[in-house]
């Protein structure tokens, strides 16, 4: 293969990736759902991967599939799991013109980066990695040699920064039970006495058209029974809304 | 191909990272920004591995790649934390320090 179908290549899948994960990251950042903002993530990090493996670093590639695509977005979503679906964008703005504010200073970041880089780095030749991976026999064995010489410390005292990474974790989502576990005569008490009723709640789709969990049960006088619906539905707002031709069905059937 | 068409990308990845730290309010999305400029970085560190010629920067970027695990790790502990407690992942609610 000659340097030139190399070179075209190269420019191709440059210019797929460089598009998808631009493409990836404004979708990140205008999500209005959280999870949505993860998984355009995920697609950013992919292509990034991608990006690695041609400017000759396989092994950067691998590893971040496995640590980010693999590892960190897993806890993100998990997280995202325990946090709630409702966990979305208030829009009321603490800082007034924040926003637009914000927008205005990050594109100034980066048209001044861009244009600083482009300019900086206009005329400069790439050496290419091609003699340094030789020299060891691979990439992964260069970065080997590396680690394991040049930045032998930094590399020990990543061991310690992970170890207590792993114990702040521990510590942070540990929790302490100050009192003693409520026994079930305690909480069948503490149902009775509290405001809501004891009983069970009325059942999604009661007197409703359907009795899937999306339809809320109607209420005597028609009105949906927010009540009836599992929480992260409405928090999700995936609720179907009332079909006036219930009221009207159940009125007639009344007035029979 | 010139490398610094990839350092150009990661300057704008960093910068789209930044828009989302700044405008957004929830906590997980912030860091998932903060992940995207870590990331951005990298990038251009592996480019300027290949533009100079020695593996230094890809191993820079290994190390970044560590330290952003570990800080997620944190980070996200903490998160829950503070929803544990508040039962909100903004970022506007926390703000009892200001006062």
């Amino acid at each position: 293969m000659t340097g030139m179908e190399v070179d075209t290549g190269e420019a191709v899948v440059f210019w797929a990736c460089a598009i998808l994960s631009v493409l990836g990251a404004i979708g990140l950042i205008t999500s209005r759902k959280a999870v949505h903002s993860a998984l355009w993530m995920a697609l950013t990090m992919i292509n990034l991967a991608v990006l690695y493996v041609t400017n000759n670093a396989p092994f950067l590639g691998m590893v971040q599939v496995i640590v980010y695509t693999g590892a960190v977005m897993m806890l993100f979503l998990f997280v995202l799991m325990v946090v709630g679906v409702d966990a979305s964008d208030s829009l009321i703005e603490t800082i007034k013109g924040q926003r637009w504010t914000a927008i205005f200073l990050g594109l100034l970041l980066t048209v001044l980066m861009v244009w600083g880089l482009g300019s900086a780095l206009a005329g400069i030749p790439s050496v290419g990695l091609d003699a340094a991976n030789r020299e060891d026999g691979g990439n992964v064995q260069g970065i080997a040699h590396l680690i394991f010489t040049d930045y032998l410390i930094v590399f020990e005292v990543t061991s310690a920064l992970l170890i207590t990474a792993a114990m702040g974790a521990m510590v942070l989502a540990h929790r302490e039970h100050w009192q003693p576990k409520p026994t079930q005569a305690e909480l069948s008490q503490a149902r009775f006495l509290g405001d809501e009723h004891p009983g069970n709640r009325p059942s999604p789709g009661t007197f409703a058209r359907h009795n899937a969990v999306d339809t809320p049960a109607l209420l005597p006088d028609g009105t949906p029974a927010d009540i009836s619906i599992p929480g992260p539905l409405l928090a999700r707002g995936g609720v179907q809304p009332v079909d006036i031709e219930d009221v009207h069905a159940i009125e007639e059937a009344d007035s029979l | 191909m010139n490398p610094s068409n990839y350092v150009i990308l990661s300057a704008l990845l960093f910068g789209i990272g930044a828009v989302g730290v700044l405008v957004r309010r929830n906590a997980i999305v912030v860091f998932m920004s903060v992940e995207l400029m870590l990331n951005a970085s990298n990038l251009a560190f592996v480019a300027f591995a290949r533009m100079h010629g020695n593996l230094d920067g890809q191993v820079v970027a290994f190390f970044v790649m560590v330290v952003a695990a570990a800080e997620v790790v944190v980070g996200l502990a903490i998160i829950v934390q503070i929803f544990r407690t508040r039962r909100s992942a903004s970022i506007d609610e926390p703000n009892l320090l200001k006062y």
